[in-house]
């Protein structure tokens, strides 16, 4: 287990830097005047484009610039909002936040897409499983904004149920979560189902009936545990989806979260805010990943000894 | 058609596709999307055949005003007609979406086939490219692409949608690079790819002729289920206000204009998400069809 740990954390390193390294590129040296567009719909003032400069090093060439760029990433240095604010404060106050939407969609995705699943996946062809199917292909088809907005206006508006925006606090998050959630709770539901119609034929499945357990006791411990084991991988892939999904909630929900700057970021064209939040976004998602990776070594021996 | 079904003609092998299309024919999930699929590609292509209002002959005075008999999806913020406006915002979503799709097909396939064929050092580095790119969320990267160069409202529309087009286009590759690397390591191996090496075939020869026609059809699958999520990954980004802009007609757009009034003329939300989500829909069964005549195992 260790061994695995150490190898996983070494493949970390390189795409740690690549990653940084491709956003560095893509952002700063791209052809174009990278300040065409980080100052709004004015021309930047020659003040900020020389701040900016010096910041990002972008006078030197791009391996350097690059270098100098990771170290301040490493030391907690972010870069500046336009106003000139470190974006590092900003991002502090604002992560917890959307840490907590993303696993409140996260829950919302495993305990309706299981459940779904299974109830689909058990009676294979039934009512059940044709209308899980359907209705799960109907939501998926509907865009996550299209449906943060339907869900304010007639839970948050109309029915008063939730509260129309949100201050950050748990209760005003569960609706902003419902509708994230949903963007991936159809592809959990048809992950479960298929994997457990899947393990419903194999042989140890067989001998567990055979020796006589219940089909609460074959389904619910021996089928579901080896089926769930996909869905591990599924979440942390689709926690990248989860952060850009975040960034639309956010924005509807007036949520004060890191996707909530990044909306904020865009319709102020600040590109360099965008930028740098991004930048941590993609980090935590890999660095979710390396967990998720970790985890399912733990649920799946054979994984280890690899 | 019947006669070829005949007994005499079911001895001949058919090859997968042929296959794959025998029974996608049969299939009502394929009939029913590609039907919706082909309303919209008319749509797309000659919208003034569903209407013959001008999108862009707006008229303030009819302002966020409701459906009506003379309009029969009123009439959005700035007065213009919902309805013709909707039927012509097809064309960018349906555009972007085949554009995309295109694009992540031939660089994937490129990639994974030079990685996959050639193997060695260079497969070591193209894999962990591939790697580096498929580590950035499509939505987040795409959003820090265009927010470095954004389109301008005077931008003209094919440069608009082309940033659209590259920025998901950078990161959207990898996912077939993969699929494509894996399949023709298979293929590679098979005995009329060695014997055509044995005739004296070059690489170019063997790759285009007798790899890639047996490699293709997880890509194929692929791609149609990915364009339904590139349309939806447009509209998010219109939404945002860095996808498309105007003078675009798109439906990301109108939907982000209807978030402020949606309480007092829910019409401005509806048409164009509606028709947001049956295209989506329309591709996604469309993928799930072809996917289940591609791949044998489900049979």
């Amino acid at each position: 287990m260790t061994r695995y740990v150490v190898q996983r954390l070494g493949q970390m390193v390189p795409v740690v830097i690549g990653t940084t390294f491709l956003i560095y590129a893509l952002v700063w040296s791209l052809p174009g005047d990278p300040f065409a567009a980080k100052c709004g719909d004015r021309p930047c003032p020659p003040t900020y484009v020389a701040r900016m400069t010096a910041e990002y090093n972008l006078d030197d060439p791009l391996p350097l610039a690059y270098l100098q760029y990771m170290g301040n990433l490493f030391t907690g240095d972010f870069g500046q909002t336009f106003a000139g604010v470190p974006i590092a404060d900003e991002l502090l106050q604002r992560y917890p936040i959307t840490l907590k939407l993303t696993v409140l969609a996260i829950l919302v995705e495993l305990v309706i897409g299981v459940a779904a699943g299974v109830l689909a996946g058990i009676r294979r062809g039934g009512f059940l499983d044709n209308l899980v199917l359907v209705s799960t292909l109907v939501v998926v088809s509907i865009p996550v904004f299209v449906l943060g907005m339907l869900a304010q206006v007639t839970f948050g508006v109309r029915l008063g149920w939730f509260p129309v925006t949100s201050d950050g606090t748990l209760y005003s998050l569960v609706l902003p979560a419902i509708v994230l959630g949903s963007l991936s709770l159809a592809f959990v539901a048809r992950l479960v189902r298929a994997n457990l119609v899947e393990n419903l034929r194999t042989d140890y499945v067989r001998t567990a009936v055979a020796k006589g357990l219940t089909r609460q006791r074959v389904i619910g411990v021996h089928t579901l545990r080896n089926s769930l084991i996909p869905v591990v991988t599924f979440v942390g892939a689709d926690f990248g989806g989860l952060l850009g999904g975040a960034v639309v909630v956010e924005g509807i929900f007036n949520i004060p979260g890191v996707g909530n700057m990044i909306f904020r970021g865009i319709n102020a064209h600040e590109g360099a805010t965008v930028t740098a939040a991004v930048t941590v976004l993609v980090l935590v998602f890999l660095f979710v990943n390396l967990l998720v990776d970790l985890l399912y070594a733990v649920l799946d021996p054979r994984i280890r000894h690899v | 058609m019947s006669r070829r079904r005949g007994t005499h003609v079911a001895a001949v092998p058919r090859s997968l596709a042929g296959d794959a299309w025998r029974d996608l024919r049969r299939s009502p999930l394929f009939l029913t999307s590609a039907a919706i699929i082909l309303v919209l590609i008319a749509m797309a292509a000659v919208p003034s055949l569903f209407t013959d209002v001008d999108p862009r002959a707006c008229d303030l005075a009819h302002s966020r005003e409701a459906p009506s008999g003379s309009a029969w999806f009123g009439y959005d913020l700035q007065g213009c007609d919902m309805y013709s406006r909707t039927i012509y915002g097809a064309r960018a979503s349906i555009l972007v979406g085949v554009l995309t799709t295109l694009v992540i097909a031939v660089v994937g396939s490129v990639v994974g086939m030079v990685a996959g064929f050639h193997g060695g050092r260079l497969d070591a580095l193209l894999s962990r490219l591939t790697d580096l790119f498929f580590a950035v969320p499509m939505l987040l990267g795409a959003v820090m692409v265009l927010a470095t160069f954004p389109s301008a409202v005077g931008t003209p529309a094919w440069q608009t949608i082309g940033k659209v087009v590259l920025a998901l286009g950078i990161l959207g590759w990898t996912t077939v690079a993969r699929l494509m690397r894996s399949t023709v390591i298979q293929v590679k191996q098979s005995d009329y790819v060695q014997a055509a090496r044995g005739l004296g075939a070059g690489a170019g020869r063997i790759l285009l002729r007798h790899v890639l026609p047996n490699a293709m059809a997880p890509v194929v699958v692929y791609s149609t289920i990915i364009l339904g999520v590139f349309v939806v990954l447009e509209a998010t980004l219109s939404f945002l206000g860095i996808g498309l802009q105007a003078p675009v007609i798109s439906w990301g757009t109108a939907i982000s204009e209807a978030r402020s009034y949606i309480r007092q003329s829910p019409h401005m939300l509806l048409f164009p998400g509606a028709f947001l989500s049956v295209t989506v829909l329309a591709f996604i069964m469309l993928g799930d069809a072809v996917r289940d005549a591609f791949d044998p195992r489900l049979r």
